[in-house]
């Protein structure tokens, strides 16, 4: 007689979901819980019941593959084609592809990085709800480096500077601003991790990177970016549930996690919010036909949707993020400051920079009235100027970098943006250098751990940034020259000016073959 | 008053689901941007699985949308015949 198998009836969302987490998990016999999970106490955060944790999607394993693998075959139906078609041919310039040129180098293996942190979280937690969403997520991010790399790869094959970005990744000096944001993430314990990335990056702010940027990427008939984008934003949807809900179980625990989690949100929100300043030069400079400012994309993705998530987390005693004045005074001047900084360091980047048309100029001047005339537009005219002349401007001398964004120290103080902004700190008989209050106080929180810092610039003069085998005491010895060795970078191919570029000929060649029968 | 929001992708899967959403919910504001659809509602918004089925004619799996949403905000709550965003405060 054959065995009844069940009852027949489907299984709801919820019990479904409790049959394939808890149920799965078991209980550890021969070792004790806290020797598997040694991880989980020693942030001082207090979980008293793991079971309060829920996962507000439900997903389980069966569901997951099943939806993930119909957007994988959407995802790649749309790369083939985009590739096929000679789809690189149909973006609106060619200059546009510099902002993906950071994108591959910047953004995606943080993606990888990601994957790693969920991996370690998931490993860490006792709660089998956690351990699954974050086994999700870890999958996720796996999958959002690859269909990164695929997509983009697509325009290694027609244009410089897409060739090496995992060994750039390690190297080239303003890379080092996304991957030290990373490595301080999983260098953490699993619950700042879990604040860090599946709350602060997760929940505030990627949204302004696969939002607007993404839906920009489309507007400039980037059909590959547009893809990997929006499918990546899928899970980012599943993720930020996961960040909050993170964040509202272990508020809920126990009343001492929460000046811990506080200082996490101070320290994540500012750390994330310097990192994007790359997201905010992308939207205003570097896509040719814009979808928003970055201003505007800032006032609706974290004024507006940010402002509520913390109307809402007041109720636990959690308040805003620190620095929102200056954060708010910023929003009219970052993309401006970090645009003038890569321009003036286009000679040592692995892609291209230029002066914004006129056109270009007057939308920015819409978009900023309070700033852009006034305190850039000025710069820009001259520089672009110049540049007419034949004195196109590249900086030689290394700048000063900050000890925990490590972005060159280029901002300016809060409300004043004619004055540049130093803090420094001296600890243990040296002195360290930030751009900020908010990173002068994360080092200060911190200082074992940010004191040991590689910043790029202090290790170029240091001499450990040429290829193996340099000798800098021979004659004619030229330093740049050997540190874009070492990074991989092709000196006047992957870097200097668009204008002239090997990228914007071949574009403008390859165009019009395709609109010809030439 | 705090806004939710939900992002999808603008294509024939999500169309259904768009007019679902402006039917349940009519405070909700729908903003076509390339390549996407953005709705913002004060408060909450839901989703309902039977408005959807009414308008497709077939059976639809709430789960489904997760193929073409792109972003949301507020507290989720998923059941098998909604899924719900909003604020407490």
């Amino acid at each position: 007689m054959d065995m009844k198998a069940g009852s027949g009836k489907k299984l709801g969302l919820k019990e479904k979901y409790r049959h394939m987490t808890r149920e799965l998990d078991w209980e550890t016999t021969y070792q004790t819980r806290q020797d598997v999970h040694p991880l989980v106490e020693y942030e001082g955060i207090k979980i008293h019941d793991w079971d309060k944790w829920e996962d507000p999607f439900r997903l389980t394993m069966d569901a997951y593959w099943k939806y993930q693998s119909e957007k994988e075959r959407k995802l790649y139906a749309i790369i083939e084609a985009y590739a096929q078609n000679n789809g690189h041919l149909n973006v609106t310039d060619a200059r546009y592809l510099n902002a993906i040129k950071l994108f591959l180098t910047g953004i995606s293996p943080l993606e990888y990085m990601a994957h790693r942190g969920f991996a370690m979280a998931g490993r860490a937690f006792p709660g089998a709800g956690p351990r699954v969403a974050c086994l999700m997520q870890s999958l996720d991010e796996l999958r959002h480096a690859q269909t990164q790399i695929h997509s983009l790869s697509n325009y290694n094959k027609y244009y410089n500077g897409f060739h090496d970005p995992a060994h750039m990744l390690q190297r080239v000096w303003y890379l080092s601003v996304p991957r030290s944001f990373f490595d301080d993430a999983v260098t953490a314990g699993p619950f700042e991790f879990m604040v860090a990335i599946g709350f602060s990056f997760e929940y505030v702010l990627t949204n302004l990177l696969f939002v607007p940027f993404v839906s920009g990427a489309a507007y400039n008939g980037d059909m590959g970016t547009m893809t990997f984008g929006f499918s990546a934003q899928s899970d980012e949807a599943r993720h930020m549930t996961l960040g909050l809900e993170i964040i509202k179980f272990i508020l809920e625990q126990d009343p001492d996690n929460i000046p811990i989690v506080q200082r996490w949100i101070d320290k994540w929100t500012w750390r994330g919010y310097r990192v994007l300043t790359l997201v905010g030069m992308m939207m205003d400079y570097m896509l040719p036909k814009r979808i928003m400012s970055w201003k505007e994309a800032w006032e609706v993705y974290f004024e507006q949707n940010g402002g509520a998530l913390f109307k809402d987390l007041a109720r636990y005693g959690i308040r805003p993020p620190k620095w929102l004045d200056q954060i708010s005074f910023d929003k009219d001047h970052i993309s401006h400051q970090a645009w003038s900084t890569f321009y003036q360091y286009g000679a040592a980047a692995d892609f291209h920079t230029w002066s914004p048309t006129d056109d270009e100029l007057d939308w920015l001047s819409k978009k900023y009235p309070n700033s852009f005339d006034k305190y850039y537009r000025p710069r820009l005219e001259f520089w672009r100027e110049q540049a007419e002349k034949g004195n196109r401007f590249y900086n030689t001398t290394l700048p000063q970098l900050c000890q925990v964004c490590q972005i060159p120290m280029v901002f300016t103080e809060p409300g004043d943006p004619t004055k540049t902004c130093y803090r420094e700190v001296d600890y243990q008989g040296e002195k360290f250098h930030f751009c900020s209050d908010g990173c002068k106080d994360i080092f200060e929180h911190e200082p074992e751990k940010y004191k040991q810092s590689w910043l790029p610039v202090h290790q170029i003069y240091q001499g450990n940034c040429f290829p193996e085998g340099t000798d800098p005491t021979v004659e004619g010895f030229e330093p740049l020259a050997k540190v874009l060795e070492y990074y991989h970078v092709n000196f006047g191919r992957d870097n200097l000016d668009f204008e002239g570029s090997e990228d914007q000929k071949n574009f403008a060649a390859w165009r019009g073959m395709a609109t010809t029968n030439e | 008053m705090s806004t939710v929001f939900i992002a999808l992708q603008a294509n024939e899967e999500t169309r259904p689901i768009i007019e679902a959403i402006e039917q349940d919910n009519p405070n909700a504001v729908v903003n076509h941007q390339p390549a996407m659809v953005k709705i913002d509602c004060e408060d909450r918004i839901v989703v309902r699985r039977e408005t959807i089925e009414e308008l497709i004619g077939r059976d639809f799996d709430l789960q489904e949308i997760q193929v073409n949403l792109i972003s949301l905000s507020g507290h989720l709550d998923e059941t098998d015949d909604e899924m719900t965003l909003y604020w407490n405060a």
